[in-house]
């Protein structure tokens, strides 16, 4: 158990690294015998957004957790812009899945965007006023200024997940990995987020998306990773989403001339 | 005036007033996380398993709360360990220590002491506060309070989004242990004023009766802490006059101020 977290970062990024990269990523948790990734190896670079696509139970958010470092690697390595991830969480932030947060908790919109400057921060220090802009800035982003004084769990389900983009806005991260972003959001949110990515990637940072939602692929990514404990298919979304990968992956064929995102 | 100073006169029972007064602090600072993060069971359950702890430190004629700090201890790690590999819920652990150390506790209770010194530590003394059990819970006061006000903001992350937390790098489980040492620490002292039955609705109440009415953390942690001193004050003094025990007392009065905040949240919702 780490007794420290946050506070300054002192390793500056490699020049011309990787935002993050793979290599030969096998992982088994305990409690089971079976591998849940096997030989992934992957290279994604700033100005990416990458959609991680896969049935469930495909290790799409077991990969999210070990480029954290929030589960223990059992083979390979994982590197952020050059360096493993632990040695500098500024650089990586997460929206983490819906049902890992506590919803209920009394706790302010404005407070839990203020939770992505934590990392800058550490322990006992108090925000400071650069932190203060940050969070206006990015509830201003999201477009829920107005909503900051309220308790999230009065929210509904697309509001919710603005908040949760707007942390990572604040936490000011050049890799940003959102683990299911889409589900319970209505159509603005969802068109809010994508704008807010695409904008976000413009400016050389790396976006990794994981999602069920196949009819987004090829609008909203420039690049689309097909996970089903190994890599099945990588590469531009409308080279990736083929019937045969479709089939392999979720195990049913479509009809010939069915295409996922014209249909 | 007269009312309120007479019963001071007595020494013991301004210790009595104090030390009750400083454990609803702890206990009421607490609540909010206890209520919110779902730790009543475990509350319930370190105050009653500290019994064994608080025999031996009878047997030996050292001060309780050494005895029962220890047994509480113990009791953290056991179920840690029962609860870690998975296997197991954290409530069936913390169901199955409980029982076992409450059980333990009681049968050597019983080799050992009258049934008065039972009843004072099943629902509490506090006549019996000692400038020594003064002194330890002011330091248990303070450390809960600054405990509380330096890991504020690393409480709030890991209790609304622990995946969040572990990806800064801040171990949700660092702050499980430490809520948990500032809980055994607070439990362990509050025995001695309301005893070990009734420890828990110290620890649950005022959390559970400020939420009704406010869904801010800071103002239910503030108000968590006016409703316990009042209930305390109360308590004490309707003990005094009415010859009643003062442990069920202030709990009772905790519980008219909780049903009063339920009425003020149904009024105001019926209003809206």
């Amino acid at each position: 158990m780490r007794l420290h977290y946050g506070g300054q970062c002192h390793l500056p990024a490699r020049e011309g690294a990787a935002a993050l990269q793979l290599n030969n990523v096998s992982h088994r948790y305990a409690s089971t015998s079976e591998d849940v990734l096997r030989g992934v190896s992957l290279t994604v670079s700033p100005g990416e957004r990458v959609a991680l696509v896969g049935p469930n139970g495909a290790g799409k958010s077991t990969l999210l957790k070990l480029i954290l470092g929030m589960e223990h690697l059992s083979r390979g390595t994982i590197d952020v812009f050059g360096r493993p991830a632990t040695h500098c969480l500024h650089r990586v932030a997460i929206v983490p899945q819906r049902s890992t947060v506590d919803w209920r908790f009394p706790i302010t919109v404005r407070q839990v965007v203020m939770m992505g400057r934590y990392v800058h921060l550490g322990w006992f220090k108090r925000p400071k006023p650069a932190d203060f802009e940050a969070v206006g800035a990015a509830l201003d982003t999201m477009d829920i200024t107005e909503l900051a004084d309220r308790q999230v769990g009065e929210l509904s389900g697309g509001q919710q997940q603005r908040v949760m983009l707007a942390r990572t806005l604040a936490h000011d991260a050049d890799l940003m990995l959102l683990d299911e972003p889409l589900n319970h959001v209505d159509i603005t949110t969802q068109e809010l987020i994508f704008h807010t990515l695409e904008r976000i990637t413009a400016m050389g940072k790396a976006v990794i998306v994981s999602t069920h939602d196949l009819g987004v692929l090829t609008v909203h990514f420039t690049r689309a990773l097909f996970l089903d404990k190994r890599i099945i298919a990588d590469g531009s979304p409308k080279e990736v989403l083929t019937p045969e990968t479709i089939a392999e992956a979720y195990g049913f064929e479509f009809h010939k001339d069915y295409h996922p995102w014209n249909s | 005036m007269e009312f309120l100073i007479e019963p001071l006169r007595y020494s013991f029972m301004l210790r009595g007033l104090g030390g009750g007064l400083l454990t609803a602090l702890a206990c009421a600072a607490l609540s909010a996380f206890v209520v919110w993060r779902g730790m009543s069971f475990m509350g319930d359950a370190l105050a009653h398993s500290v019994l064994p702890g608080i025999v031996v430190a009878y047997m030996l004629g050292v001060s309780l709360f050494w005895g029962a700090l220890g047994a509480a201890i113990l009791v953290v790690i056991g179920i840690g360990l029962i609860s870690r590999r998975g296997q197991l819920g954290e409530d069936a652990a913390i169901g199955v220590v409980f029982a076992g150390f409450f059980a333990l506790g009681i049968l050597m209770l019983s080799k050992v002491a009258t049934f008065s010194d039972l009843s004072h530590i099943l629902f509490g003394n506090i006549l019996g506060v000692s400038s020594g059990d003064l002194v330890i819970m002011t330091v248990v006061v303070v450390i809960v309070l600054t405990g509380i006000i330096l890991s504020y903001k690393e409480i709030l992350t890991a209790s609304f989004d622990p995946a969040h937390a572990s990806a800064i790098g801040l171990s949700p489980g660092l702050v499980r242990y430490l809520i948990l040492t500032m809980l055994a620490l607070t439990t362990v002292v509050a025995i001695q004023t309301v005893g070990v039955v009734l420890v828990l609705a110290l620890l649950v109440t005022p959390g559970a009766a400020a939420s009704l009415v406010s869904r801010r953390l800071g103002r239910i942690i503030i108000l968590s802490v006016i409703m316990s001193i009042v209930a305390t004050i109360v308590g004490f003094y309707a003990s005094y006059y009415a010859d009643v025990a003062s442990g069920p007392a202030i709990v009772l009065t905790l519980t008219v101020m909780f049903v009063l905040c339920g009425l003020y949240s149904l009024v105001r919702k019926v209003r809206q």
